[in-house]
């Protein structure tokens, strides 16, 4: 379809470019001006940008269609302006066979809502022993590969992993926690834990994983990505690794950056997250670390729990949080907090990542993929379990009013979601 | 937020945690157990006070001597009791705990004292049982044991008056211990000038000093002029995690002897909570001697616990 939108505000991350202006599509992409559009959308007081990319969204298939499935899941991402997403190989059974990868992506492009990045599993069966079939999986369409929230506590497995990985020049991602360190822990390891009676993780358990991640990059010359950082330390790591000419990468989910320990108030299991929260000294450093680009991105690392998850002691309780729809808001609220121009504010979910992800898409060009969003940053919303479309409505920010509201997403010229 | 215990009036509506409870509440229900103490001493020891109320002791984690006591609280004050011993029941066939309460809750209850062993599950209880009903948590994992905390506060100012001029030390396994925990908030907001915890540095958990205690890791220089001696039970389990290498060196260093008890004051007592490991934490003559008020907390607790029954559901 052939799309004209006008009198819009257009950021493009990529560029830093932000001013008034127009934008067409023809064919699946940004074109240059044309005289007949199909449709023309008037965006006038609101912001065009480029469809957000998320590195870390459970779409709950195959395996724990009770708790999420790929319809009410793409249909949020949408919904929250999201219009690349990676998902994580913690399915079950796990995505360590090119024919369930296979599966899925074939069941999300039918649905044709935002496009899937599948991300392998980087041992079979996530068991952290045996490496996955890695090139027979990329070719199925993995874009890296992880273990997602799975252990390797033989770190012998993890150096083989990123040699094989280094010779195709596949992407590994990895979640630093040391298993034996963070060992039966659920909470921070400092005082709320404490107060709370909380097995704790220490930070200490992220920084130790870190830095042995960090060393065997520098020496297998993998590419290596370090997922849902939560600790000051780890980002000091992270800037020096690349000081150093370390190829690494790093992200946060974006539920560190705003909450911390604190707010586990009185056992509240929709802030039982994987990493957990931390101190708020952390957290000010992640967000810090975020406006300064020692952390390349933000994602909402989406996680849809049924009530039967939350509604049980804190430590019993699943863990993960939605967040597919809070990603823009969320990021948008830390912003602003930064005091930071809205073309950086926007890189971080759209340039930056794609840039992870060696996507063309997150700019605004012509011949760029047109995966747009088009949203009110001003406009509020209250965060309700009723509003939500995802299946999971398990977030510490039920309740809270948040600002950023999408009122037009478009996926390869299609507009896939309108308010 | 709010403090989930206590009702819109500030009243007392569940008995969840010491932590957060204004000196005032504590004060009434130490008051009321008193006034309790003479009944457990008459011929006909009860009180109608919860006569035609129900109370069901719901313990998801073995336990004896807490169970005892409420069950004895709750028949003085004249209450039904309906022990259920969960562990081996309905958790064990898939039902979850809330599931559980409900149905316990269909029963019409007034009261669920309950044992978990996940910190924070009688809060959750808490948040979804019907206005009418009322939660006393009797231990919940490594977080809270209140009514415990209560009875070792009533047993020391039964003994020592005044909290005002007190030092108290806590001896042993800081980190997994929910009695440490409702002991050490309920002696800071009653004004005990001094709380300090002893360990080596594997059982203290990070960041203990934010409750307000002084930390020593020698046992001789932390018991040096203390008021009062509170030792704690050393599960055996310790000794796998590597946190302790034997239950003989644990005793050698922070075992309470006679010879390291001679660091307190002259009239320091000496408390427990049970069960006792005679010849781990705690040596014979000490616990069997003069200063020892390990069986009068017994009998205590059974007041204590009438007082927090009939303050949260008496007629």
């Amino acid at each position: 379809m052939r799309i004209h939108i006008k009198n819009a505000r257009v950021v493009d991350p990529a560029t830093g470019r932000d001013a008034a202006g127009e934008l067409f599509i023809a064919e699946g992409r940004i074109a240059e001006s044309f005289a007949k559009a199909e449709r023309v959308i008037d965006a006038r007081g609101k912001v065009v940008a480029p469809g957000l990319v998320d590195l870390s969204v459970r779409l709950r298939e195959p395996g724990q269609e009770h708790k999420a499935t790929l319809e009410s899941e793409m249909e949020a991402a949408v919904a929250g302006g999201v219009t690349s997403l990676a998902c994580p190989p913690d399915t079950d059974p796990p995505l360590d066979e090119p024919g369930l990868v296979d599966m899925l992506r074939r069941r999300a492009k039918a649905l044709s809502r935002a496009r899937l990045y599948p991300i392998g599993a980087l041992t079979a069966k996530l068991q952290g022993s045996a490496l996955a079939e890695m090139a027979q999986l990329a070719e199925a369409g993995c874009v890296a590969f992880s273990q997602a929230n799975a252990p390797i506590t033989d770190t012998q497995v993890l150096w083989r992993a990123l040699q094989y990985a280094a010779t195709f020049g596949f992407a590994v991602w990895i979640r630093p926690e040391d298993p034996w360190l963070a060992k039966e822990g659920v909470a921070h390891d400092d005082e709320m834990a404490t107060r709370l009676g909380l097995p704790g993780i220490p930070a200490f358990a992220e920084t130790t994983a870190l830095a042995t991640l960090i060393e065997l990059a520098r020496h297998t010359g993998a590419r290596v990505h370090a997922c849902r950082l939560s600790t000051a330390g780890a980002v000091e790591l992270v800037r020096r690794a690349k000081a150093e000419g370390v190829a690494i990468s790093c992200d946060v989910a974006i539920h560190h950056v705003h909450l911390s320990d604190n707010d586990l108030g009185y056992f509240d299991s929709l802030c039982r997250l994987e990493p957990p929260l931390r101190s708020a000294r952390d957290r000010d450093a992640l967000a810090r670390g975020l406006a300064d680009g020692a952390v390349d991105c933000v994602c909402s690392d989406h996680t849809p729990v049924d009530e039967d998850g939350k509604h049980v002691p804190f430590a019993q309780a699943e863990p993960g949080a939605t967040g597919l729809e809070l990603l823009l808001p969320l990021t948008l609220k830390w912003g602003a907090a930064q005091k930071l121009p809205l073309a950086t504010i926007l890189a971080r979910i759209t340039s930056d990542p794609a840039r992870i992800l060696g996507l063309e898409s997150g700019r605004i060009a012509p011949g760029a993929p047109a995966d747009l969003v088009v949203f009110d940053p001003a406009a509020p919303f209250a965060v309700s379990a009723a509003t939500l479309k995802s299946q999971g409505k398990n977030t510490p920010f039920l309740g809270r009013e948040l600002s950023g509201r999408v009122a037009c997403t478009i996926v390869a010229g299609n507009v896939v979601y309108e308010a | 937020m709010r403090n989930p215990q206590l009702n819109a009036q500030g009243e007392l509506q569940h008995l969840l945690s010491i932590e957060g409870l204004p000196r005032e509440v504590l004060l009434q229900i130490l008051d009321t157990a008193e006034s309790f103490v003479g009944v457990t001493e008459r011929e006909v020891k009860k009180v109608p006070l919860l006569r035609g109320k129900s109370v069901f002791n719901l313990f998801f984690e073995p336990s004896t001597r807490t169970r005892t006591t409420f069950e004895i609280a709750a028949k003085r004050l004249s209450a039904d009791v309906i022990n259920l011993n969960i562990a081996a029941s309905s958790q064990t066939k898939g039902e979850s705990l809330l599931d559980t309460v409900a149905n316990l809750s269909a029963m019409q209850a007034d009261v669920f004292v309950v044992r978990h062993e996940a910190s924070g599950a009688p809060f959750l209880i808490a948040r979804h049982v019907k206005p009418h009903e009322h939660v006393i948590n009797a231990g919940d994992g490594r977080h809270a044991h209140p009514t415990q905390g209560l009875l070792d506060l009533y047993t020391i100012r039964h003994y020592k008056k005044d909290f005002g001029t007190l030092t108290v030390a806590i001896v042993g396994d800081i980190l997994h211990s929910r009695v440490a925990r409702s002991l050490i908030h309920g002696l800071t907001t009653l004004g005990a000038p001094e709380v300090r915890v002893i360990g080596p540095r594997t059982l203290l958990p990070r960041g203990v000093e934010a409750l307000g205690v002084r930390v020593f890791h020698d046992m001789r220089a932390g018991l040096k002029d203390v008021d009062v001696v509170v030792m704690l039970r050393l599960q055996n389990e310790r000794m796998r995690g590597a946190l302790l290498p034997s239950a003989q060196e644990f005793n050698k260093c922070y075992g309470l002897t006679a010879e390291k008890l001679a660091a307190a004051k002259r009239d320091a007592i000496v408390m427990h909570p049970g069960p006792m490991n005679r010849g781990v934490e705690i040596d014979s003559t000490v616990a069997d001697g003069p200063r020892s008020v390990i069986l009068p907390q017994v009998t205590y607790g059974i007041a204590v616990r009438m007082a927090v029954m009939s303050i949260v559901a008496g007629n």
